[in-house]
Formats: C-alpha cells, structure tokens, sequence
C-alpha cells in the first residue's frame, strides 16, 4: 500500500503542475484576427450553434427536421456573415443545465438560446455576454378561478415552474423582498410542469413572458389562463460565447448590431441591393461598401449585406416569429428606442 | 489505479486550458431557492451544502420507502403466482408481465399525473373528522407540537428490541408490537397536536405528504416488485420439495410451512440478487427529478448546477452521495448474507 500512495502523489503533483503550466499558457498567448473561433469554424465549413431543444417562438423543428425560430435565424445570420452561407449551421440543442458547459467545452462556437445574461455566467463561467437579442421579463400564467389580479397576491400559491434556469431563484428573491412565501414546484419538462398545473397541483405557472403567452395557446381551454400583469425580473436574453476569443466576440457583437441598425435604417431583405446602390453614406458603411469594417474582423466587406440579405432585419426576424400572423406577442420593449423600446445601437463609424 | 490518475490528469488539463478551475467553496454560499419539501427545516438563506444534505435525505426517504414497498408487494405477488389459485396466479403473472415491460419512467410520470387528476382541489378536500386532509396538494396530517412523540417512539422501538431478550419465553412479535403500541398511545395523549388549517391557496400547519413523493414511491415500488417476485418465485422453487413435504407430514398448516421452513431457506438464495434491486431503486429515485420530486439529482445536479455553473463539482458530489449510499446499503445486506450462510452450516 506504501508504494502505490506514493505513486500516486507523484502522478498527483504532475497533474497539478502540468495544470499550472497549460493556464499559464493560455494567459499569455496574443491572439491573432480572426481568431482561433473563425478559425475553427472555416476549416469546418460550418457554424455549430446552440439552440433551444424546443420552445415555440425561439426554436423549434418543423416536420421535416428543419430549425427554424427567433434564435435560430441569429445562426443564419451569423453563418452568413462568417462564411458566406446561412444553410451551413449545425444546430445543437442544448438543455438547461448543460447549456454553458458544451459552451464552455467548445462543442459549440455560441449559444444564442433564450439564456438570461447574468453577472455569474459572466464572472464565473468566464463567458461573454455578447448581446441582448430579447427583452423578457419573468411573468406568471395563473387559472381565472383564483381570482387574482396581480402578482402581489399570489402569496401563499404555488407554482410549477423548470428547475435548472433564473426563475426559481427571482421567484425567491421576490418573495424575500416582498415578505411573501410563494412555493415552487420544479420540473425537468414544461409538459410535466403544464400537465401538473393543469391537474390542480399547483396554482400556476411561471417563465418569461415570451414563453408564456406560446404556453397559453397550448392549454386545453385557454380561456380559463390568464397571464397576469406585470413582471418579477428583467430578462436580458442573448448571446454567449466564450471570453477567451475577443474578436469572435466583436463580430458576433457587430452582427446583431447589423441586423438592428438595418431596421433602424428602413434596410429590409426587400430593398437591400437598392439601398446599398444609393447614396446614403451611413447605409453604405453599414452594408460595408465604405469603411472596411469587416476586415478589420478577419471577415470579408460584404458580411452584415449577406446577412440582412438572406434573413432580413430585426424587425423582420421578430415579426416572423412573434409578429400577428405568429405568436401575437406585442413587441412592447423590443422596439427601437426612437419608437419607445429599449432596442438601442451603436453607430457603424 | 493507474487508468484513474490518468483521467484525473486528463481532466485537470483539459479544464485548466478552458480556464474552469475545480473549486468547492461555492458549497458556502447561500443557495436562495426553496425547497417544497423536506424532512429537517430548510430556508432559503442556508447553504449549498446543507442543501445537499437536505437533497439526500429526501432521497434517502424516497428510497427506503420504495423498498419497503416493493419487497411486501413482491413477497405478495410471489405467493399469489404460486397459488394453488389459477385466478389469483393469472393475475400476478399478468401484473408482473404488464409492469416489467413498460418503461419505468412512463409508469412514474402515469401514476403522478392520474393520482392528480383523481384528487379534488384544496377547497374540495376528503377529509377525515376536520384532522387530516386529502386533496391535490397532498395528504394533509396533524403534527404533534413537541418532540414526545418522536421521544415515546423512540422508547416504544428500543422497548421491541430489549424486551424479547428479557423475556425468551414470550413471543416475540406480540411483545415488540405492544411496546411499539403502548408507548406511541401514551406519547398521542400527551403532545398537543397542531391541525392542518385552509389558509388562502393552501392548507397550512401540520404534516404534509406530497403526491409527488408518493407517484415516486408508488412508480419505483410497483416497477421493482414485479423483479422482486420473479426472484422471490425462484428462491421459493428452488427449496427442495421435500422440505416442504416433511412440515405439511409434521403437521404445519401451509401458512407455517411457507413462513417456519421454506421462507427462511430461500432467503440465502433470495438476498444477492435482492440486494441489487434495492441498489437499483436508490438509483431509480432520480426519476423523480421529472415530476418535481425535490431529490439529490434535482437539486443538485439541476438547480445549483445551473445557479453555481460549477459542473464538474456538482456531478461529482452527487455521483459521490449516490456511491456513498449504495456502497452502506450493499456493505450492510452483505454482512447479512454472510449471517445467513454461516446459520445454514
């Protein structure tokens, strides 16, 4: 027994030093553009993109296996933005409790994912959040039967919500700050989760609003849910990808930025090859026919072009997915900032 | 020996160049979520770490009641399937063939949601003499105020052990039972009784066993049975007949015969593979992760995982609980068996 506790102190202190070593490594290294990420991604010829694993709205498949969705179409845009061709993505659908760590593996390049930015996963998980592509805020869906108007009056209710996101922890926070006790009930599956709720189990169910008014319309008699008024918390939901790679994460960065500037400009999948004929100096930086902007990523000029050409603006990916003819989900602070939202660029200059 | 300290080597490597650090000081921090039930107190501002153990004991309660549940239900359909009765016979075999061979995660979910849909709402509860309550949030007790009754049944469980040994000559059953019996009625006369209370969405107060924990029981205990009774049914045949023929000639009722002679017998061949299942059915309580069951997996594995982002410490804590327990559990039926073979020489 002597002998094998020595050897195995000897392997243990080789494993500590090489581990030293290697962080030291990546310390020090200075990165070159484009960057190992875009790299990655052009040997491969493809861009491996996070997804949800299902949510109406945000991601989901269609009957004959194709993605589409909100977050699903920032995969698109960004495939066409690197390499020139939005069908080259494969989608990799990640489940809440693993989400960060295939992140952090390096299984995917990002994960846009209906994922709440926070300060932990910024500080701890050492990842970027890159940008906010959707405003949400943490409601509640609850039956007509109780009688409740608003959220302060669910004290002492219960309700059946997925384990593993923020919303246990805002539920919890909310009831400290407000002096009320609201239990939770936590689930792996909304469907376990709805069914429950449905059955009586608990008296309610709670995500971001985005989720819940696509939850409503799948109840059996909608009527009797109401989504109740008001939220809990802010839900920044956005982009992530891993800090480590600075200029992956300035071209993700620019794409969205891309996407929302174009609305802002009236540049639409429509009217692109027009508006980049015209004379508009801030429509021609944009569309990379002045400026050089996308060099200065390690990407070719016409990037954020192919990228408003093949899926459209901002505007137009929300319309598609949550616009009236979709989920009917009112844009409320998604708008852009010159029509009262908070959605706010900063200028291609 | 080796092959570990290389995947340890690998792993530290592999994280080091990802820039994740193995770190179990988050176990300090406050965990800030509930937890809707449990058997010790819990608030929110206490730690990950007592949350862990909170976690195992709901797990632990889970377990040892789907034991439970599944070495009476087995012992139960073993003895109907061998039956002189066809009817009685038919149906374990029937049951048996229905439960096996559906998934176990199905028939959990299955029971969840139709004990659900049968109970009524909170405000439309069955309820027995205005004490206990049985609606859709769960079966609703009294609780005693103060610790006597725990104390008494605690006496009352000594008091089965200690008295038989006292007196040889009484039977043994008899005396454990009135111990257990007298002590727990003297211990109900003396607490005052707290009476669970409708108060707004929910009752309030008193003891509270949820439809959750009970779908779990119920699905893993019904699921395991049906193992349980095969190998009861073999260890049974595999007595020889002859034991059996030499009670019934001595005079033994069949009842006597099965508990006095064949019983004790196929128990040696009965506990190996009996052993297994009860290591399957700890495991088998992270199912309950699906229908809100707060166990190890769940609250673990799911909620601080998540909150923490510390992947590798949370998997490794609870691949480390659940190797704890089962390791007790096997170490523990293992000395059993080995009692049993050195009886049978």
């Amino acid at each position: 027994m002597r002998v094998k506790t020595g050897w195995v102190a000897a392997l243990a202190s080789m494993v500590l030093l090489k581990g030293v070593l290697s962080s030291g490594a990546v310390h020090a290294q200075n990165i070159p553009i484009p960057g190992p990420t875009v790299e990655a991604i052009k040997k491969r010829g493809q861009l491996a993109c996070g997804v949800d694993t299902g949510i109406p709205g945000f991601a989901f498949q269609d009957s004959a296996g194709a993605w589409h969705g909100f977050d699903v179409d920032y995969c698109r845009a960004i495939a066409a933005a690197v390499l020139g061709d939005a069908t080259k993505v494969r989608y990799v659908p990640t489940t809440t409790p693993a989400r960060f760590t295939i992140l952090q593996s390096g299984e995917i390049d990002l994960l846009v994912r209906d994922s709440t930015l926070t300060m932990t996963r910024n500080l701890q998980l050492h990842l970027a959040e890159v940008a906010i592509n959707f405003y949400a805020g943490q409601g509640f869906l609850v039956s007509t039967k109780l009688g409740v108007g608003k959220i302060d009056d669910l004290n002492g209710a219960t309700i059946c919500t997925l384990t593993g996101a923020t919303l246990e922890l805002n539920i919890a926070d909310f009831a400290k700050a407000h002096g009320t006790k609201i239990g939770t009930l936590l689930f792996e599956k909304s469907d376990e989760a709805i069914a429950a709720m449905e059955a009586g189990r608990c008296d309610g169910y709670t995500d971001d609003t985005g989720s819940l008014a696509a939850v409503r319309s799948t109840l059996k008699t909608p009527a009797d849910w109401v989504v109740l008024e008001g939220v809990i918390s802010k839900e920044p939901l956005g982009i992530h990808a891993r800090a480590s790679d600075v200029n992956w994460v300035n071209i993700l960065y620019w794409v969205d930025n891309a996407l929302k500037t174009a609305e802002e400009l009236g540049v639409t999948k429509a009217n692109v090859d027009e508006k980049k004929a015209g004379i508009d100096p801030v429509i021609k930086r944009l569309l990379g026919v002045e400026g050089g902007f996308g060099e200065m990523m390690g990407l070719d000029n016409a990037w954020s072009y192919r990228a408003i050409k093949t899926i459209g603006n901002y505007g137009e990916i929300y319309d598609a997915y949550f616009g009236p003819k979709a989920l009917d989900l009112a844009r409320g602070q998604n708008k852009l900032w010159k029509d009262g939202g908070l959605v706010y660029t900063l200028p291609f200059r | 020996m080796l092959i570990l300290a290389w995947a340890a080597h690998n792993a530290a490597t592999t994280l080091a160049e990802r820039n994740m650090r193995v770190d179990f000081g988050f176990l300090a921090s406050p965990a800030g979520f509930d937890i809707p039930f449990r058997i010790v107190p819990w608030d929110p501002s206490d730690s990950y770490g007592y949350a862990l153990l909170v976690a195992t004991l709901n797990t632990a309660l889970a377990a040892a009641l789907a034991i439970v549940l599944a070495s009476l239900l087995g012992l139960a359909i073993a003895l109907m399937r061998l039956s002189a009765n066809p009817l009685a016979a038919a149906l374990a075999r029937g049951v048996t063939e229905l439960v096996r061979n559906t998934p176990q995660l199905l028939q959990i979910v299955f029971w969840y949601i139709a004990v659900l849909q049968v109970l009524p709402a909170a405000r439309a509860s069955f309820s027995i003499g205005g004490a206990v309550f049985l609606n859709v949030r769960g079966l609703f007790m009294p609780a005693p105020n103060s610790p006597l009754l725990a104390m008494c049944s605690g006496l009352g469980l000594a008091g089965a052990f200690i008295l038989p040994r006292l007196l040889p000559r009484a039977p043994v059953l008899l005396l454990g039972a009135a111990s257990m019996a007298g002590l727990l009625a003297v211990g109900t006369l003396l607490s005052t009784w707290e009476l669970p209370a409708l108060k707004g969405f929910n009752f309030q107060g008193g003891w509270r066993l949820p439809p959750e924990l009970l779908a779990l029981v119920v699905g893993v205990g019904i699921y395991t049975s049906a193992f349980i009774a095969e190998n009861v049914r073999a260890s049974i045949q595999a007595v020889a007949p002859g034991q059996r023929e030499a009670a019934r000639s001595l005079g033994l009722s069949p009842g006597r015969t099965m508990r006095l002679v064949v019983l004790p017998q196929a128990m040696r061949t009965l506990l190996p593979p009996l052993a297994s299942h009860y290591l399957n059915i700890i495991k088998s309580t992270t199912l309950g992760a699906a229908i809100a069951y707060p166990e190890v997996l769940q609250i673990f594995a799911r909620t601080v995982l998540n909150q923490s982002g510390r992947a590798v410490e949370t998997m490794t804590l609870v691949l480390g609980v659940f190797l704890a327990i089962n390791l007790i559990v096997s170490s523990l039926i293992g000395r059993w068996d080995r009692r049993l073979q050195r009886d049978a020489r």
